[in-house]
């Protein structure tokens, strides 16, 4: 059975989904990478769809669902190069995806998870400064 | 109609062709009016002959009913004819004038062969004025449906002309959105938005309604989805031109426009979104004129 493959760049995970989607494939991805998000302690997940050019109800809210289940595991989601016909489909269900962080190409969408990388590093310098000063 | 009124008709019409031909022509050039320079003499009688020949022959024919298949070529005559006038700006009545002022040269000449025979001349008069009705009215059916695809044709041109998608600069699009918005027109407009955004790869789209003169909650919501499917391509979008009165609609309608950055004018959407990508606009020595 085919599986997305899900690479590991230092502190990030990417997802690039090069084959239609459907609802096994869905399902696998969601369970491989919630998993890998755990083992790896990744910060940032970024999901690659650009080659994605159908999508139903299912693979939207699925979209929708990986993207939620990473934040509750402490990692960024960025999904990056969603075609126009998709993302019309998307707010036409009523998938508007709220909460998650969106690109234009991987390029972007990298730049977009460092750049939270480095709030959240200095939020914790902030943390540690704070306490220091008591 | 019985067939030795058609074949007396069929006489009349090809004995009689000049002298019938000169007296329609004067009618119809009487009639005309403001439009006559818009037609030649020539033009005219070259379309009434092309007349009079087709109805010399399918006059003789069975069938009365002019959507039968040897009416074909007169129908086809009259077709292009009504299409070639309601593109010239003619109005259906004027259209159809052609046909009815035939009546007048040949009712004349009907008359003046059955002076002797009352009977035969009413029938003749009256199955010749329902065929010229008949045909008459089929001008102005073509001519209705002409204008309607030019006005189809226009309506579609206007869609198109009217969602253009420029670049100011470098990672910013404006999408100046003129008239009312409807469903149709927001799904060309969202279509070509995100088009564009691929195509240039910009991260800001400015949507500019200045020129849309009302919003309801209708509209309010194809803005909202336009938006939407832009941030989920990974582009934000700020709409700007926002006037007095359509701000006040979308309190009054309690339109929630959510986190969309809103602006009173393109102006400042720009500046913002500039700004949002770390550049600005700084004043320099002017470049003087040689």
């Amino acid at each position: 059975m085919d599986r997305i493959p899900i690479l590991r760049m230092g502190d990030f995970l990417l997802v690039t989904i090069q084959v239609d989607m459907h609802d096994r494939l869905a399902m696998t991805l969601q369970e491989d990478l919630t998993n890998k998000i755990s083992e790896t302690e990744a910060r940032g997940v970024l999901i690659d769809i650009s080659s994605l050019e159908i999508v139903d109800s299912f693979i939207g809210r699925m979209v929708s669902n990986i993207s939620a289940m990473s934040k509750v595991l402490d990692a960024v989601t960025v999904i990056v190069g969603m075609q126009p016909a998709v993302a019309i489909t998307l707010v036409e269900l009523g998938l508007s995806l709220p909460g998650v962080r969106t690109a234009l190409d991987v390029e972007r969408g990298m730049a977009l998870l460092q750049g939270s990388q480095r709030n959240f590093a200095i939020d914790n310098e902030e943390i540690i400064d704070g306490s220091q000063h008591e | 109609m019985n067939s030795t009124v058609k074949t007396k008709l069929a006489d009349i019409i090809s004995n009689h062709q000049d002298s019938l031909l000169t007296e329609w022509i004067k009618e119809q050039q009487a009639q005309l009016g403001h439009q006559r320079g818009v037609l030649s003499e020539n033009e005219l009688k070259a379309q009434c002959t092309e007349f009079l020949q087709l109805i010399k022959t399918a006059i003789l024919n069975e069938d009365q009913n002019i959507k039968a298949s040897h009416w074909e070529a007169l129908r086809n005559m009259l077709g292009d004819l009504s299409r070639s006038r309601a593109e010239k700006g003619f109005t259906p009545s004027e259209t159809a004038n052609f046909v009815f002022s035939f009546k007048k040269p040949l009712f004349t000449q009907v008359h003046k062969e059955f002076t002797t025979d009352a009977n035969a001349l009413i029938e003749s008069i009256w199955s010749v004025s329902q065929l010229l009705d008949k045909l008459g009215l089929y001008t102005t059916e073509v001519s209705q449906t002409a204008r309607e695809e030019v006005i189809l044709r226009q309506q579609q041109d206007m869609l198109e002309l009217s969602t253009p998608v420029v670049s100011l600069a470098e990672g910013i699009l404006a999408l100046p959105l003129i008239g009312t918005l409807d469903s149709a027109r927001t799904q060309v407009v969202m279509e070509s938005l995100l088009q564009s955004i691929v195509q240039t790869g910009s991260t800001f789209a400015i949507i500019d309604i200045t020129g849309v003169p009302t919003v309801d909650t209708l509209v309010a919501q194809h803005l909202l989805k336009t938006v939407t499917a832009a941030r989920l391509m990974g582009a934000d979008c700020i709409i700007s031109g926002i006037r007095p009165q359509i701000a006040q609609t979308i309190v009054h309608l309690g339109v929630e426009l959510g986190n969309v950055i809103t602006k009173a004018t393109l102006a400042s959407a720009f500046k913002i979104a500039l700004e949002m990508q770390g550049m600005k606009i700084t004043r320099v020595n002017p470049v003087t004129k040689i």
